[in-house]
């Protein structure tokens, strides 16, 4: 594209003012990243001061009423991470190389109505139909899988678990990492398709040799755009999960740690003063984590080569 | 069949049958399995899950061991893959169905004529509707759009077609991150950016809510359209520069619409993401059970924050409540099942043929 742009084209007015309202529209994005930092500092200061009063709510301290929630805000997400991606993957497949070729329109469609569903509506759903439903499956893997760590201790009777979150998470940003992996499947060159059939690869040796490969940043992509959504995934959280201020890995209980953005939620508009500064500051952190994470994402991703169909 | 099957000679294949027929025998075998050693008085719904896992279990390890026996190596690891990718498929569906049903059988008790013309003003128990979250919805939902877009497509545009250097480096690496906002920060960031403009007594309006609903939309509209615009042949811009088509036009009428159906599937994500948002409306709009047709003073309602607020704060009439939240969720889902069709529409008439 540098080869194409002439001098002559740069100087022309309309080219001048589309480019500087271009470039404008990027700043701000820079600007807007800069704002949120700053006004969630600016309020979470007075919880970071030795004589903040937080009413009796974390008398030993913002580190210490922190740390579960931290904990638990990446457990639970990587849980469900590692639940959606496989998943993610076969959809994509199934949608962009298995299905028929008349249903396949229909499906992708399905899917993206699917990734429509707001947060409130799963939490909803987890509560009233998952977590009942999954309760029997929980008391059988305690008494026969107990001896791992995370089927351990007292199983939860309503379902309200830290891994039904995590499935409910899973089940939430499925359909959004699907679609977009379906996408980049879909943009798969047929040339490349048809030259590793012609060779006489069986389908699943053509999409590993053609598909995947092509599809590989638009997987990772779609693995950060779901693990964000997890991170900070809310309402199923704080309606579905049955929180406590524990650090723990196991699954089954109703002794679960809770998230960051859950905590907020429901903390948030019946705080005031010092307390609420320091809900604040919970909520910098969980932005400057989800910013680490993103970070080293893009970081695997820059390592492999780029990817552009304009190439 | 001989010792030697290269997989050139290998050009024997199961039946078209086998599959259905596999698929009926292993199913039934787990039915009667599990019939037989009583295992359904353990728990009722459980075991058609269970019988359904190991159907599945038996019919991959058949196949597996015959079409290795018949078709070879290669054959029988393409049909493993088939099935497990058909299995995700279907797994990921259940719940997904389980969820329309729900919604839509529970949220048809109270979608009535009231549900659409009453607010909750003085409202206890039976009665009200969600007017007021739904004009609420409509307008914050509307405002962040036409934040969003603009600067969305505008920095799309900046990376693909001008980004050069630092500047389009930072601004690449940033989008990622924004990307990854959770939506509780935007709503933080909202609230706290009007506690410092307007003041504790202002910082609660729609257009808090509608700023942060646009800090979770612009960076979803940025990466649609990037991709979108990426993926636009240079064939098409190098044609248009050849015939001394300016850099700006070659965007706005050779590369944008070309791109256009993605990037209206793109906005619709977007939509379709903030649309549902809760926990941000929860913080920066607040709640109400009042009509506030203006978003710039006052606490204004949502439909998400509606549906959360019903079900968590239920009066003494339980029901009541619980009805009008699953009314709230259906209501919310027409919404964004119709505004996806009209993307549909839109993109389907405008984008060119290809």
């Amino acid at each position: 594209m540098a080869a194409t742009e002439s001098k002559k084209s740069v100087t022309r007015l309309g080219d001048r003012i589309f480019s500087r309202t271009a470039t404008f529209a990027g700043a701000s994005i820079l600007l807007t990243l800069a704002a949120v930092a700053f006004f969630l500092f600016l309020q979470a200061w007075p919880a970071l001061l030795p004589d903040a009063d937080f009413g009796g709510k974390a008398d030993d301290g913002p580190l210490a009423y922190v740390a579960p929630f931290v904990f638990g805000t990446l457990y639970g997400s990587v849980i469900a991470l590692a639940i959606a991606t496989p998943l993610a993957v076969g959809i994509a497949l199934y949608i962009s190389h298995y299905a028929p070729r008349r249903f396949s329109q229909a499906l992708g469609y399905v899917v993206d109505l699917l990734a429509a569903i707001p947060s409130v509506v799963y939490g909803l759903w987890g509560i009233l139909v998952l977590a009942p439903f999954l309760t029997p499956s929980y008391q059988w893997l305690n008494e026969n899988l107990g001896w791992i760590p995370f089927f351990e201790g007292q199983v939860s009777a309503t379902g309200r678990t830290m891994l039904t979150v995590a499935i409910v998470l899973s089940i939430m940003i499925l359909p959004i990492m699907a679609a977009l992996i379906r996408e980049v499947f879909l943009q798969t060159p047929k040339l490349h398709e048809e030259a590793a059939l012609a060779l006489g690869a069986t389908r699943w040796e053509m999409i590993r040799m053609a598909v995947l490969p092509f599809g590989r940043p638009g997987i990772i992509s779609a693995m950060m755009l779901g693990l964000g959504r997890a991170l900070g995934e809310t309402m199923a959280v704080a309606m579905v999960l049955s929180p406590a201020s524990v650090i723990s890995f196991a699954l089954l209980t109703s002794q679960n740690p809770n998230t960051i953005a859950a905590n907020i939620a429901l903390q948030f508009p019946e705080s005031g003063g010092d307390y609420r500064s320091m809900l604040v500051g919970t909520g910098l952190m969980l932005f400057l984590i989800t910013m680490a994470i993103n970070m080293v994402a893009r970081y695997i991703i820059s390592r492999r080569a780029e990817f552009s169909g304009a190439n | 069949m001989s010792a030697v099957t290269s997989s050139l000679q290998a050009s024997a294949s199961l039946p078209r049958w086998y599959n259905p027929a596999a698929l009926l025998g292993s199913f039934s075998l787990a039915l009667a399995s599990m019939t037989l050693s009583g295992f359904e008085d353990e728990a009722g719904n459980l075991n058609l899950a269970a019988v359904i896992v190991i159907g599945y279990l038996l019919y991959m390890a058949i196949t597996f061991v015959v079409s290795r026996a018949v078709e070879g190596r290669r054959k029988s690891v393409d049909r493993m893959v088939t099935g497990l990718v058909t299995a995700a498929f279907t797994l990921a569906v259940i719940p997904l169905l389980s969820l329309t049903y729900t919604v839509v059988s529970n949220g048809l008790a109270r979608l009535d004529a009231t549900f659409f013309s009453n607010s909750m003003r003085n409202v206890v128990g039976e009665g009200g509707g969600a007017l007021h979250a739904i004009v609420g919805t409509l307008e914050l939902t509307g405002i962040a759009t036409l934040i969003s877009v603009p600067i969305g497509i505008m920095t799309a545009i900046y990376l693909v077609e001008y980004g050069r250097g630092r500047l389009a480096k930072l601004v690449t690496f940033f989008v990622d991150v924004m990307t990854g906002i959770p939506s509780i920060v935007a709503g933080l960031f909202a609230f706290t950016l009007f506690l410092v403009v307007l003041g504790p007594a202002n910082a609660i309006n729609g257009l808090a809510g509608a700023v942060s609903l646009s800090v979770l939309m612009v960076p979803v509209v940025i990466r649609a359209t990037e991709e979108m615009l990426k993926i636009v042949p240079n064939e098409l811009r190098e044609a248009a520069y050849a015939l001394g088509v300016p850099k700006w036009l070659t965007i706005i009428k050779v590369v944008i619409p070309t791109a256009l159906a993605g990037i209206a599937t793109g906005v619709i994500i977007a939509i379709a993401r903030v649309i549902g948002e809760t926990a941000p409306l929860l913080l920066a709009a607040g709640f109400t059970a009042s009509m506030n047709y203006n978003p710039l003073s006052d606490k204004m309602m949502t439909l998400p924050v509606f549906v959360f607020t019903s079900f968590a704060n239920q009066g003494v009439d339980t029901q009541a409540y619980i009805d009008r939240s699953w009314a709230g969720a259906l209501t919310l889902m027409i919404i964004v099942m119709v505004l996806n069709l009209i993307a549909r529409i839109i993109s389907r008439v405008f984008s060119p043929k290809g």
